[in-house]
């Protein structure tokens, strides 16, 4: 069958043509019928009572509709926002689980939360009357730090939450592993930061609520990565709408990266202020608005061991972990830094023993939860540091040491001490090819030149390991998720053989209305072109737990195979009818159904137009029609992994660090489109090396005000300070999912950072530096080497 | 205020307020919502159009400034809808896109840039892109695609 584009293809994206003529269509784009426009009025104090809040003066001017306050909200009953996956602490106790109400009617509890929400004719009117809203606040005591939060003293945040503490968790094996490092011959100790990032998806998030009274009928527009999650929780647990009469739609979505994974109060807010007004309500984020309400990421300090005997091979991990929560529990947030955290702390290496403790702690500052990599990458950076600071004391090579206690390939599937099992990985395989394609073999050449120039120049490397495809409901049940986790499709056949994929999964970058095209096209054989994929729209689509964890090929796409399994099987069906032949003789080979052993056949779209055309079809045995649906629900997560080199070069007179050569090989399992896969993994990369060189979402402690609350002030990763990668697969097949695909989404995000910061350390090490915190910022690191010993000794 | 200026080819006639801004002009009252706003400090460039062939960020400009200018949006890149400029066939073909919320921005800064510089290399793209931001692709096949979009536009003329 011509046009035929299937797995190992590169076509260009289907989605590319709307968006590079100014045609797609963001939530901010759209407009409805008599439409207002709202403003959240949001607390400019970390902590603080609501004495009362006088709207009079604001809806006195002109244009305005309404002001709400969270007063207004409680009174109609509308619920708090629900988390969505619980966790128990090390006592057997559930965690501590405050209400969070979508507008604050009693305290407010970060700069950012909001008060009042302000509805008008226009953006501008709301703006002025937002302006008006008078709130007595009476200021409190606040606490932003991790650590400070619990110490005795810290001002608190609920009174049902003693030291602020929701949960003190832990996995492993704690007396083994302490036994072991009794035994050890070495041990290596090491503190570190992962400091808060602010995800800034490039399209604020923007929410338009609607409410139709002559049919009950609600419609929420939302800037989301699971339009049927929102639809759950906003109408279920919030506003109290029955499911069918909500509808949620999540159009054009300009990026996620975890950040658009939650239900936000906004969401709620513009859809219950819609039912009051009668009409629409639309509410658009500002940038500097997004940095004080969209929710955070990372944010841990972390204590770390690794005992090792005197080859350097590992005997166990010791790791204690202080999780910022922020001043309210996110839809996800305490299952990131618990259950995606240390069920990876065995990174691709034979570690017996491993013991993880995590306090879940609340500070007055935005909430925190998922951000691309979700737990992962705060691991990779543990083991990663531990690795290399172990060597570095030792007298070890860096690569040999991770050599020596590398999981070799035959020794998958491979059961780690804490709950997951590998199923397939090479991890020597990818370090291996990295080190050739970064020609290692050169570095010191390489450093002596720069040495020559005046620079420092360092070689960093990490490996890494990730658990996605969220996941098998099985065990997400028993680690505590409130919904289970596999993925819904649907394949709509048409008369002409033409197929309108629906699917649960949400496309806001990562090509989906591409590589599930070319699953489609692969399987039944039709041409790439006649095949359109549909998300994104709670009215079109049957169902479905949406995009994050690198799920949707692994997930969706296995959904969708198994739906393209049934079109098969309905297609030999109805070949063996007109064929008037066994359904066991009936074989389905590059789109043409046929008798085996015979030369009758009849073509894909012929079996689809006779579908619709039953007049002789045995009605009992054989239903009309050509549609089929099916859910996936994977029998584990799957595990990418790889191994990523950077290298670096500092000037010493700026503090400048510029990275100069980076080389990934990551083994993501199957690959349906190169093209795509290449272009994850770049920007997640990159995403990573923004962590470890400039991003830092800092909260000053005297004010509690976020100080990076800006593109002024929070430093994203540009064109101009960037190399071009080099990255290659290195794939092993994944061993349950139907098609061997792992997923790409997380991967550069989880790999890099720690192969970044190991480069830097590698550099400074000639001046006695052992360990950088994130983000190695030109201030940082001029301050390092100019109050160095070695280097004033030196002068 | 009334003013009058030249869009896309087209003479556009709009009533403004003195504190309208070009990119709530253009898609508010336009319809025209390709030009995207990503941030309120002029730092993300997602709202870049050509201000008489130059690139401007519009959510700095005034509306009250277009009178008697002549102005251009990623709608108005297109000869047709089957005839591509050759910058926006070149980030299609080279994967210089992902989400597309910044793709307006950077089109209508890397034509301005090829118009004033019809060869420039790998760091003169990486300098020239500084204002405007990607999250997704890491940039590195947007810069992939401006220089074979110069090279295309070199050819086409």
């Amino acid at each position: 069958m011509s046009n035929v584009i299937g797995v190992g293809a590169s076509p260009k994206r289907k989605e590319d043509l709307r968006f590079v003529t100014g045609r797609g269509n963001y939530v901010a784009d759209i407009k409805r019928p008599h439409m207002k426009f709202g403003i959240f009025v949001r607390s400019p104090h970390a902590h603080a009572l609501i004495k009362s809040v006088d709207v009079s003066a604001a809806l006195e001017l002109p244009g305005v509709v309404a002001v709400y306050t969270g007063a207004d909200m409680k009174a109609d009953n509308v619920g708090g926002l629900p988390v969505g996956w619980g966790i128990s602490g090390k006592d057997g106790n559930p965690m501590k689980e405050p209400p969070h109400p979508p507008i604050a009617h009693d305290k407010v509890r970060y700069v950012g939360d909001a008060v009042a929400f302000v509805v008008a004719e226009s953006v501008e009117q709301a703006e002025a009357a937002a302006e008006l809203v008078e709130v007595d606040y009476e200021v409190l005591p606040h606490v932003v730090g991790v650590v400070e939060a619990l110490q005795p003293g810290a001002p608190q945040l609920y009174d049902e939450v003693p030291n602020n503490l929701c949960c003190d968790w832990d996995l492993g094996d704690k007396p083994a592993v302490d036994a072991a490092f009794e035994a050890a011959t070495h041990v290596t100790s090491i503190e570190l930061v992962n400091q808060r990032l602010v995800g800034n998806p490039m399209e604020p998030r923007a929410a338009i609520g609607e409410y139709d009274a002559a049919n009950g009928q609600y419609t929420l527009w939302t800037t989301s990565q699971f339009p049927h999650v929102v639809r759950l929780l906003m109408g279920e647990m919030v506003l109290g709408i029955p499911q069918h009469k909500l509808r949620v739609v999540a159009p054009d979505v300009g990026g996620g990266f975890g950040v658009k994974q939650f239900h936000y109060a906004e969401e709620a807010v513009v859809t219950w202020a819609a039912s009051k007004l009668g009409g629409a309500v639309k509410w658009v984020c500002q940038r500097s608005e997004g940095f004080i309400s969209d929710a955070h990421g990372r944010d841990h300090v972390t204590q770390a061991e690794l005992a090792l005997d005197a080859d350097g091979k590992f005997l166990a991990m010791r790791v204690q972990t202080y999780a910022n929560m922020g001043g309210y529990l996110s839809t996800f947030g305490p299952n990131i830094p618990t259950n995606l955290y240390a069920p990876l702390l065995s990174g691709v290496y034979v570690i017996p023993s491993i013991y993880c403790g995590v306090k879940v702690v609340f500070t007055n500052t935005v909430p925190v939860d998922a951000y691309r990599g979700a737990g992962r990458p705060e691991a990779t950076f543990v083991v990663e540091r531990l690795v290399d600071t172990a060597a570095l004391e030792m007298g070890i090579d860096k690569f040999e040491i991770r050599k020596r206690n590398m999981i070799p390939a035959s020794a998958y599937p491979y059961q780690t001490p804490v709950i997951v099992e590998y199923d397939s990985g090479d991890p020597m395989a990818c370090l291996e090819r990295s080190m050739d394609l970064a020609d290692v073999a050169g570095f010191e050449a390489r450093r002596s030149a720069s040495e020559a120039k005046g620079f420092y120049r360092g070689l960093g490397v990490s490996t890494y390991v990730e658990a996605c495809g969220l996941a098998p409901s099985r065990l997400a049940g028993q680690l505590g998720a409130r919904g289970g986790l596999y993925e819904s499709a649907n394949v709509r056949v048409h008369p002409s053989g033409a197929i309108t994929v629906l699917i649960g999964t949400h496309n806001h970058g990562q090509g989906h209305e591409t590589t599930f095209a070319q699953i489609v096209s692969e399987r039944l054989g039709v041409p790439f072109e006649n095949i359109d994929i549909v998300f994104g729209d709670t009215d079109k689509v049957q169902f479905g737990m949406g995009t994050y964890g690198s799920r949707s090929l692994v997930v969706g796409g296995s959904a969708l195979n198994k739906a393209s399994d049934k079109i098969i099987l309905k297609g030999r069906k109805i070949a063996a009818h007109q064929f008037e032949a066994a359904l066991e003789d009936i074989v389905f080979e590059n789109g043409e159904f046929s008798v085996s052993g015979t030369d009758r056949k009849k073509t894909f779209s012929e079996i689809a137009g006779a579908a619709y055309v039953p007049f002789d079809f045995p009605l009992e045995e054989l239903e009309p029609g050509l549609e089929e649906q099916a859910y996936y629900d994977p029998v584990n997560f799957t595990y990418p992994g790889g191994a990523h080199i950077c290298e670096v070069e500092i000037d010493p007179d700026t503090g400048v660090v510029r990275l100069d050569r980076y080389t990934a090989v990551d083994d993501v399992g199957t690959v349906i489109n190169p093209m795509i896969v290449e272009g994850q993994l770049q920007g997640g990369i990159v995403q990573g090396v923004g962590q470890a060189l400039f991003e830092h979402g800092v909260y000053d402690e005297q004010s509690g005000q976020l100080m990076s609350g800006s593109f002024m002030d929070y430093c994203m990763p540009r064109a101009d300070n960037l190399p071009n990668m080099v990255i290659q697969p290195h794939s092993t097949t994944c061993a349950h999912t139907p098609m061997g695909v792992k997923g790409c989404g997380e991967c550069g995000t989880i790999g890099s950072p720690a192969a970044v910061i190991n480069a830097v350390v590698d550099a400074l090490k000639p001046l006695g530096v052992s360990h950088v915190d994130m983000p190695a910022s030109p201030n940082r690191i001029w301050n390092i080497i100019n109050h160095s010993s070695v280097r004033a000794a030196a002068e | 205020m009334k003013i009058t200026f030249t869009l896309n080819d087209r003479p556009v006639t709009a009533d403004v307020a003195p504190s309208t801004l070009v990119s709530d002009l253009l898609r508010d009252t336009l319809d025209l919502t390709g030009t995207h706003v990503g941030c309120d400090t002029s730092q993300c460039g997602a709202c870049v159009i050509h201000l008489n062939g130059t690139s401007v960020k519009s959510c700095t400009l005034l509306a009250a400034s277009l009178e008697g200018q002549e102005v251009r949006t990623v709608e108005g890149l297109a000869k047709g809808p089957n005839e591509l400029h050759p910058m926006q066939v070149a980030f299609r073909e080279n994967h210089g896109l992902q989400c597309g919320f910044c793709t307006p921005g950077m089109l209508m800064a890397s034509i301005d840039l090829v118009s004033k510089n019809p060869d420039p290399t790998e760091e003169e793209v990486r300098e020239w892109l500084e204002g405007n931001m990607c999250r997704c692709t890491g940039y590195q096949n947007i810069v992939k695609s401006v220089i074979a979009g110069a090279q295309a536009m070199r050819d086409a003329s």
